[in-house]
């Protein structure tokens, strides 16, 4: 399935906007776009997937990450031009069949969020992180988290979030999307 | 916080990126990982006319161990040059210099290469190569070359790279039996640049001494540094605490340092002073077949 | 409290949060997430400089952009009497300069543009030309009589802004020279700014009717709707502030900054919707910022360790303006707090308050008003008379703490603490983490030359503004307001004043109403935040929340009892004299079997309800605490010093709170971690210094450190239970508490540590290169 969503780029030069094709959380997008339009702001205003968030301008608070490809990227410092012929997965992508993630499920049950802010790329990067490493100790937990900064929670119940999804993941190795 | 406009090239070989860079004289910029380029673009720190995305050439993107050396295709990422089994086993300055920079996500998408060449003299990767000793292959209009990395870095984000080319390979020499190798990094927070860090290689003679050292600087000039005296003064050495006292001082000596938030110039020379130290007790604790 | 059948999600329940459904699925809706038709953006150019005047503003290159529509300057507002407003401590501050900029990162000019690439292609191209001036950047040499005036426009001579005091000056210094140990020390809070995750913005829309509706991420939206209009002018139905979702408040969301007004000026102008957001930089380097607090203070005691008496001399740096967000009567908020847990008989401080070309503000930073300031002093100076006279830490607290049998308790400065055990929160805290034998690994490393140290801060706080007669915002009284309805089939829909900013009030103020009105908490939908539809009341911040909306909540709650209680009567053909509130229903008097639920009531409500009584159920309440409530807790931190990098590693930390009737256990405990950690940052690594010629030199998060999980310390946390005796449900607040605590117990640990130094003082945040500096000398090598 391919969803047009092309808009007149404002760039003077042709070679100033380019065309891609990406499919995020499933669905494949053909879009003109400049290129100077960083993946967040295409996801975020193109494609109205609000749920990836902006919080520094310069890749320090990870509250954009997103999945290219099943590994995380902070979509503030890539440009959606880069992702061109990729796939992306957000938060929105996260709940499958009206299921929520193992991830998302250990967020709320072990209060690892309170603003919201900061929670759907630090979902993202536990993720993948849990991917990478299903049973990770709490410092190997903290160092994989730690391209993402949290104001509130002080990361105790974020750590035992991950822990909780993970925990779930074992024993149901195919729960979750 | 937005990037300007520049026109966007992503050309498909090392010959068409050379191309275009030779056409546009100095006013493109090549996006390798694009982890310090587009912030600085969003900054607007740099303007350039043109972009040349080299993340759709095939083929830069390995590690590879052969005669000779560890070759490491340019757009390696720098999580995956830390994966690398070689990388563990026998270069133990890159596997810990990989796992220091930045933060894991950047990690991701910073290649090994991008970190090499930018020219901060923050970056992690330089002061290991220096120490390594490897070179860097460049392609340009007229074909290849390749540059020893003790002779690359001319200023802060300046080197004797012609605008009209690319590193496409790094060789690092491949690691002899009784080396050992090492990278510590001194930071305020994950994420920041270093507030001093050292990169230590040594190859042991069969009596234990160091017979080979190469010992690089982070962030205490203004490009990465190669310490040559105390390098030199390693040779010979089994790393008492006489030899590190001296190894150390001579390391200090080298850098020169600028003070800022990570502290005055005198603290940042006894920090290299110190972490020189335990880097080069680690790089021969290494060498000699610890972990 | 053993309840036959307790109430499902009621008072004391760790159940999950309301609001976590929204946010998991990435749904919620924060300010950037609103999208208007035809919404155009609006960026902001900003001052390179720290104090110059502008001599030439030039907007045709930027107007000639593609995509810009319009370019905003301080003249075009000056038209319309706005480049200036007043600030929450009524000072002046521009919305946008006309001649002179105060500071780096100041506002300059807005670009409207079609959408965010080109109104920063618009900020490119707006050329304004400076005739650079002296900078004052140090609040002392302000002071001096040669420093560059600031504030000419307000006809000053000189830079300073106000001077306070309390206190008993005559009497202190004579029981400080009476003292047989005195200790006097000089602590630098720094500048350090609460860079909540989620920026400051807004969207601006003016409909047909001329109706304004702002979204933006204000933590007191009614205050501010409320300014807007004596501000601009317009009638204040017309106005509607709605504060969405929003991503961390901490304090930086109180205050109108101009880029609110100038996006209201824009919508105004151009007839469509505008959003700003603003940028990481502009955040820190324009937004208000907390602490800068230059604090000298000395307290004496008796030859048992006794303290006797508190004197201290502080100089606070405001920046350009004083726009403290702090609605007290006092300018320096509730510094005087600064006497702390223990029973000073005499104290005297005074406070004075500086102009110079940086940011203003003096916003709290997850504190209630300058009380970290206070808590940190008086904390630091314990520990440093405990060396002095060479006792425990421990063992000097527990000699002097306010026992618990003297509450409530009249400080020598004036406040009445309403409950206390000082010395069980600090026993507690011992027990858990082993103290004697910390103690005693302590002495054995120090014989090795290895650095240890043991901090601890035993702290009171102040929160829940406030009692009226002493809090306001520009003359408003400082309540706060609970709007509960229950519909016929027992459901509940209750709206506040105040305004979560991940504090959780939907779950909390719903657990407080299934508690009071016997209804399971799944059928009750908690509002706030929207001006048009919610409550009078003043906002969340400085913990207040808890002690006044939710008090509201209760007291709405027993209001609608006391007409269920008649309802009830009349169906169960009774007096109402007869029924009693019983396990969460309306029973009649000694004969359980006879009861009617609150649904039945409700139900009847609107059915069935008696004769000559009004239908409905439902009540507000605005609510005025008589006084403030004073949550207490007791830290130890424990840490290792790398002696040749001067490196501190937090090994362990104990906290335990006491924050009187717990709702939430889960949340309480959260808030607990996150305030723990919005005290070790800037013990430990945040701070916003400024060069000499006013750069600021943490422009971004490269500079300004946030901790990450790395650095984070494991905390570990508990808790005592020691009721407020004046609030309904005997709670106090607790938001803020830990980053209150905190700072001084990490600084206590460090300097304990560096005992066999000598080492008095090192100013937060302690960076490794000044615990080098203690430890080597000014010389090394």
């Amino acid at each position: 399935m391919a969803i047009d969503v092309e808009e007149v780029a404002t760039g003077a030069s042709p070679n100033s906007a380019r065309v891609i094709h990406v499919t995020v959380n499933g669905v494949t997008h053909r879009s003109k776009v400049d290129a100077r339009l960083l993946l967040v702001h295409y996801l975020r205003e193109r494609l109205r997937l609000t749920g990836t968030h902006i919080g520094c301008d310069t890749a320090h608070c990870g509250a954009c990450t997103v999945l290219v490809d099943g590994i995380p990227a902070k979509s503030c410092n890539l440009l959606a031009v880069m992702v061109d012929g990729r796939s992306v997965q957000t938060v929105e992508g996260l709940e499958a069949g009206g299921k929520l993630h193992p991830v998302q499920e250990g967020f709320t049950k072990e209060h690892g969020l309170q603003c919201g802010y900061c929670t759907p790329g630090m979902m993202m990067a536990s993720v993948a992180l849990l991917a990478k490493n299903p049973n990770p100790t709490e410092d190997e937990i903290r160092r994989g988290i730690s391209g993402n900064l949290c104001r509130c929670t002080g990361y105790v119940n974020i750590v035992k979030a991950i822990q909780y999804a993970g925990k779930k993941m074992q024993e149901a190795p195919k729960g979750g999307a | 916080m937005y990037p300007p406009s520049f026109d966007y090239y992503a050309p498909t070989s090392v010959d068409e990126a050379v191309r275009l860079l030779d056409q546009h004289q100095g006013e493109a910029k090549v996006l390798a990982g694009g982890q310090s380029l587009i912030g600085m673009l969003k900054l607007r720190l740099a303007q350039p006319g043109a972009l040349i995305d080299i993340n759709r050439i095939p083929d830069l993107s390995y590690v590879r161990e052969d005669a000779t050396f560890l070759r490491i295709g340019a757009m390696t990422r720098i999580n995956e040059l830390h994966a690398s089994d070689a990388v563990k086993a026998r270069y133990g300055v890159l596997f810990d210099a990989t796992a220091e920079i930045a933060d894991p996500t950047v990690r991701n998408w910073g290649t090994v290469g991008g970190n090499a060449v930018h020219g901060d003299p923050g970056n992690d990767l330089p002061a290991c190569f220096l120490a390594l000793d490897a070179e860097y292959q460049a392609q340009g209009p007229k074909g290849s070359r390749t540059i020893a990395a003790r002779k690359f870095y001319t200023d802060s984000f300046t080197n004797v790279l012609a605008p009209n080319e690319i590193v496409t390979e790094i060789h690092v020499p491949k690691a002899a039996a009784g080396s050992g190798s090492a990278y510590s990094k001194m930071e305020r927070k994950v994420g920041d640049f270093a507030t001093a860090a050292v990169a230590v290689t040594v190859t042991l003679a069969a009596n234990g001494s160091v017979a080979k050292a190469g010992i690089g600087l982070t962030n205490v000039g203004p490009t990465a540094l190669y310490a040559a005296q105390a390098s030199d003064a390693l040779v010979g050495k089994t790393g008492t605490a006489t030899d590190l006292g001296t190894v150390g001082d001579l390391a200090a000596k080298a850098a020169s340092p600028v003070a800022d938030n990570r502290g005055p110039v005198d603290f940042k020379q006894d920090m290299i002073r110190v972490w020189t130290r335990r880097t080069v007790t680690r790089a021969i604790a290494r060498a000699k077949g610890g972990s | 409290m053993a309840e036959a059948t307790p109430i499902p999600g009621g008072i004391g329940q760790s159940i999950g949060r309301k609001e976590d459904a929204r946010f998991i699925r990435g749904k919620g809706n924060y300010v950037d997430d609103v999208n208007l038709p035809g919404m155009l953006f609006m960026d902001v150019v900003r001052s390179p400089y720290a104090h110059a005047k502008i001599t030439g503003l030039r907007k045709d290159a930027a107007l000639k952009v593609p995509g810009v529509l319009a370019v905003i300057t301080g003249a075009d507002l000056a038209a319309a009497k706005l480049a200036w407003m007043p600030t929450l401590m009524s000072d002046t501050q521009m919305v946008l300069p006309t001649d002179t900029v105060m500071f780096q990162g100041q506002e300059v000019a807005a670009v409207v543009g079609v959408d965010r690439y080109a109104a920063a292609d618009g900020v490119a191209a707006v050329e304004v030309d400076y005739e650079p001036l002296p900078v004052v950047v140090d609040p002392f040499k302000a002071l001096q009589p040669d420093a560059p005036v600031l504030r000419t426009d307000k006809g000053k001579k000189d830079n300073h802004i106000w001077h306070w005091e309390v206190g008993d000056k005559a009497g202190t210094e004579a029981a400080l020279k009476a003292s047989a140990v005195v200790v006097t020390e000089k602590l630098y809070i720094p500048r350090i700014h609460v860079s909540s995750i989620e920026t400051c913005g807004c969207v601006a829309s003016v409909d047909v009717s001329g109706k304004l509706t702002v979204w933006m991420t204000t933590q007191a939206p009614h205050a501010i709707r409320t300014v807007f209009a004596l501000v601009s002018g317009l009638p204040e139905n017309n106005i509607r502030i709605i504060s969405p979702d929003i991503g961390g408040g901490f304090g930086g969301k109180v205050p109108v900054y101009p880029g609110y007004v100038i996006a209201v000026v824009a919508a105004l102008t151009t007839g469509k919707p505008v959003k700003w957001i603003e940028d990481r930089t502009g955040n820190l380097t324009a937004d208000s910022f907390a602490r800068d607090y230059h604090i000298e203070a000395e307290i004496g005691a008796d030859k048992n360790g006794k303290v006797t008496a508190l004197r201290v001399k502080t100089l606070a740096d405001h920046g350009y303006t004083d726009a403290a967000a702090n609605p007290s009567k006092f300018p320096a908020g509730l510094f005087h707090i600064i006497t702390g847990s223990y029973p000073f008989s005499k104290a005297f401080v005074e406070v004075d308050a500086a102009y110079t070309n940086k940011p203003p503000g003096g916003i709290a930073y997850r504190c209630s008003f300058r009380v970290t300031e206070a808590v940190f002093a008086i904390e630091r100076l314990m520990d440093n008379l405990a060396h002095k006279m060479n006792l425990d830490p421990a063992e000097l607290r527990m000699r002097n703490f306010i026992p618990p049998e003297a509450f409530p308790y009249t400080s020598a400065l004036g406040w009445t603490y309403d409950s206390g055990n000082y010395a069980g929160a600090l026993k507690k805290a011992m027990d858990t983490i082993g103290y004697d034998a910390l103690r005693k690994e302590q002495a054995e490393k120090r014989k090795r030359g290895e650095l240890m140290g043991i901090g601890i801060s035993s702290f009171t706080e102040i929160v829940g503004a406030g009692p009226s007669k002493t809090f306001d915002i520009l003359g408003i009284k400082m309540f706060d307001s609970a709007e509960v309805r229950i519909h016929p089939t027992g459901k509940v829909i209750a709206r506040f004043g105040t305004k979560s900013q991940g504090q959780g009030h939907e779950t909390t103020y719903a657990q407080i109403l299934a508690e009071e009105l016997g209804i399971p908490v799944d059928g009750i939908s908690v509002e706030e935040g929207d001006t048009d539809t919610a409550p009078y009341g003043l906002g969340t911040y400085a913990s207040r929340s808890t002690p006044t909306a939710g008090a509201a909540a209760a007291v709405a709650a027993r209001k609608i009892r006391e007409k269920g209680a008649k309802i009830a009567a009349h169906l169960l053909e009774v007096s109402p004299n007869d029924i009693e509130w019983k396990d969460h229903k309306f029973q009649v008097k000694g004969v359980p079997e006879k009861s009617k639920t609150m649904a039945d009531v409700a139900f009847a409500a609107y059915t069935n309800h008696p004769q000559g009584m009004e239908a409905g159920l439902e009540a507000v309440d605005y609510y005025d605490p008589p006084n403030m409530t004073y949550p207490f807790g007791s830290y130890i931190c424990v840490v290792d010093i790398d002696k040749e990098t001067g490196q501190v590693k937090v090994r362990r930390f104990v906290a335990i709170d006491d924050c009187g009737t717990i709702i939430n256990p889960m949340i309480v405990d959260g808030q607990i971690h996150g305030g723990l950690t919005m005290g070790f940052a800037p013990a430990m690594l945040e701070e916003i210094p400024y060069d000499e010629q006013g750069n600021s030199r943490a422009p971004s998060f490269l500079e300004y450190l946030l901790p990450t999980a790395v650095e984070t310390p494991k905390w570990e946390t508990g808790k005592t239970v020691t009721p407020s005796p004046h609030h309904p449900l005997g709670a106090k607040g607790v938001g803020e508490s830990a980053t209150v605590g905190a700072p001084a117990a990490i600084a206590n640990a460090v300097i304990d540590a560096l005992q066999p130094y000598g080492v008095t003082n090192i100013d937060i945040p302690i960076s490794a290169h000044k615990v080098w500096r203690a430890i080597h000398g000014a010389d090394a090598h």
